[in-house]
């Protein structure tokens, strides 16, 4: 078998205040798969992100991000793991905060040594693969917010991630720029793990899904046989949208 | 905001590179500000050369004129210097003014308006980015261009959510008219402030995910012929001549 993309083996994790969000996690996915990543709010998902690219410290279990174990005190292997692991987070305000769109995108690869000429060549890939190339020179705030988000999502391919990790992709979005960037992230040839509460937009991206639920996995399966077993949803503060028929 | 004082043209000033425009602006400044103020006649050719210099950058008059209002708070004290003081009096038209009073009032405000003015065809013929460029390659501590650089970016962000903090609450029935509703805007401004430091803190996250350490990307030093130099500097050595010929008039 293949070396997984991420390799999550008992991890726990208490906040310093003696708040514990985790309590055991258990995860393993594959290269090129596509997982949502579903649950409360609350239920410790931000939490578990925060560890795959080691921001957060394992402080016990494992982490592996494609065979490469994820230890913050290692400099020097955490820099390849930031740059294997790429999160978009929820707000693109956060994310892009460089004066224009080509800068920003060329801020992670910048970090990871390329120069010139072929930071350039990446930068250009990324935000091709997000169509958003005719924007380069722009300064974030003059873009729409879904545009934004694009952005932000290009600021992590330019890194050639393993993993793309996006947290709540799908918020804030209109229709059209919601199913715009559905199209992008099935087009992408990379694993990715999307943290949501949106389950139609789960279903319509991730074949996997996965439920975290008081700081445990509680369940893990097909999205669609998630998706229906309804008694499963309710106890997780999960619903489909009144209407919504799988 | 940000880049709403920018204005878009062709021109030679626009062209020429944003550290040289500064060091040409500071430059023109030191030498007005070194000109005493009795030598009247050069204040004259200082403003006249600048004048040329804004025709020159295609900047509107009307719209310099307008910009160089935010001078007024700042020489108010000014104008009223020949109203209060002692010592010796002259007659100006209807007024019985001081003349120590007002040759330090006209000097400020003389000074300032050049001042403001350099300033003015600066910021209009340059983007706030470019100004930013230009500090960084005049070695201004990065730290200082990196968080001028933030404010820059995060300005419209602040002020955005400020205005809609403001709408929710003038759509809950509240609308500030006195110092009574001063304890309503400080806790605003003191909610505006804690939000702020948290996207502080979820950007430097985010910075660090992309494998932030310490240092933003900058560009490589670019070298500049001797003519573009001289075209930057023919704002202050035009300046710096008006000076010289000034100080040998008065010698004479």
């Amino acid at each position: 078998m293949n070396t997984p993309s991420l390799e999550i083996k008992e991890l726990a994790f208490a906040y310093p205040d003696g708040n514990q969000a985790l309590f055991g996690v258990n995860l393993s996915i594959q290269k090129g798969e596509r997982v949502a990543l579903l649950g409360p709010n609350g239920a410790g998902k931000t939490t578990l992100v925060m560890h795959m690219n080691g921001i957060h410290p394992t402080s016990h279990g494992s982490i592996h991000v494609a065979g490469q174990l994820v230890n913050s005190k290692n400099k020097e292997s955490i820099k390849e793991i930031r740059s294997k692991v790429g999160i978009v987070f929820q707000d693109p305000d956060d994310q892009l905060f460089m004066p224009t769109v080509a800068e920003d995108v060329a801020f992670g690869p910048y970090n990871m040594g390329l120069r010139a000429d072929e930071l350039n060549a990446v930068v250009n890939e990324a935000l091709e693969l997000v169509g958003m190339l005719e924007f380069r020179d722009r300064p974030p705030h003059h873009l729409s917010f879904g545009q934004r988000r694009r952005v932000a999502v290009a600021t992590v391919l330019a890194m050639k991630p393993e993993i793309l990790v996006l947290d709540e992709p799908s918020s804030n979005l209109d229709p059209a720029s919601r199913r715009e960037l559905a199209d992008i992230l099935r087009s992408l040839d990379i694993t990715i793990v999307m943290v949501t509460h949106d389950l139609p937009y789960a279903h319509e991206i991730c074949a996997r899904s996965v439920i975290l639920n008081g700081g445990i996995i509680v369940a893990d399966g097909p999205t669609h046989s998630i998706l229906t077993n309804t008694a499963l949803l309710a106890a997780n503060r999960l619903e489909l949208p009144v209407g919504f028929v799988i | 905001m940000g880049e709403r004082l920018y204005l878009h043209r062709h021109s030679l000033v626009h062209s020429l590179p944003s550290h040289l425009k500064i060091i040409a602006a500071i430059a023109f400044i030191l030498i007005v500000v070194s000109t005493p103020i009795t030598q009247w006649g050069a204040f004259i050719a200082y403003f006249l050369w600048l004048l040329m210099v804004v025709f020159i950058a295609k900047i509107p008059f009307p719209l310099l004129f307008k910009r160089a209002l935010i001078e007024i708070p700042f020489i108010f004290f000014a104008i009223l210097m020949p109203f209060f003081g002692t010592g010796e009096k002259i007659q100006v038209g209807p007024f019985d003014l001081y003349r120590e009073g007002l040759i330090a009032g006209s000097g400020i405000v003389a000074k300032g308006t050049l001042g403001v003015m350099t300033a003015i065809i600066l910021s209009t013929s340059t983007t706030a980015r470019e100004i930013l460029r230009g500090l960084e390659r005049l070695r201004l501590p990065v730290l200082m261009v990196q968080i001028a650089s933030f404010m820059l970016r995060y300005v419209n962000v602040v002020n955005d959510e400020m205005e809609r903090m403001k709408v929710a609450r003038e759509s809950r029935g509240f609308e500030a008219t006195g110092v009574k509703h001063w304890k309503v805007l400080a806790t605003a401004a003191g909610a505006l402030f804690i939000r702020s430091y948290e996207r502080g803190e979820r950007v430097h996250l985010s910075m660090l995910s992309r494998g932030y350490e310490g240092v933003l990307p900058h560009e490589e030093q670019i070298e500049h012929k001797a003519t573009v130099w001289l075209k930057a500097m023919m704002y202050p050595i035009v300046a710096a001549t008006i000076f010289i010929a000034q100080l040998l008039i008065g010698k004479m």
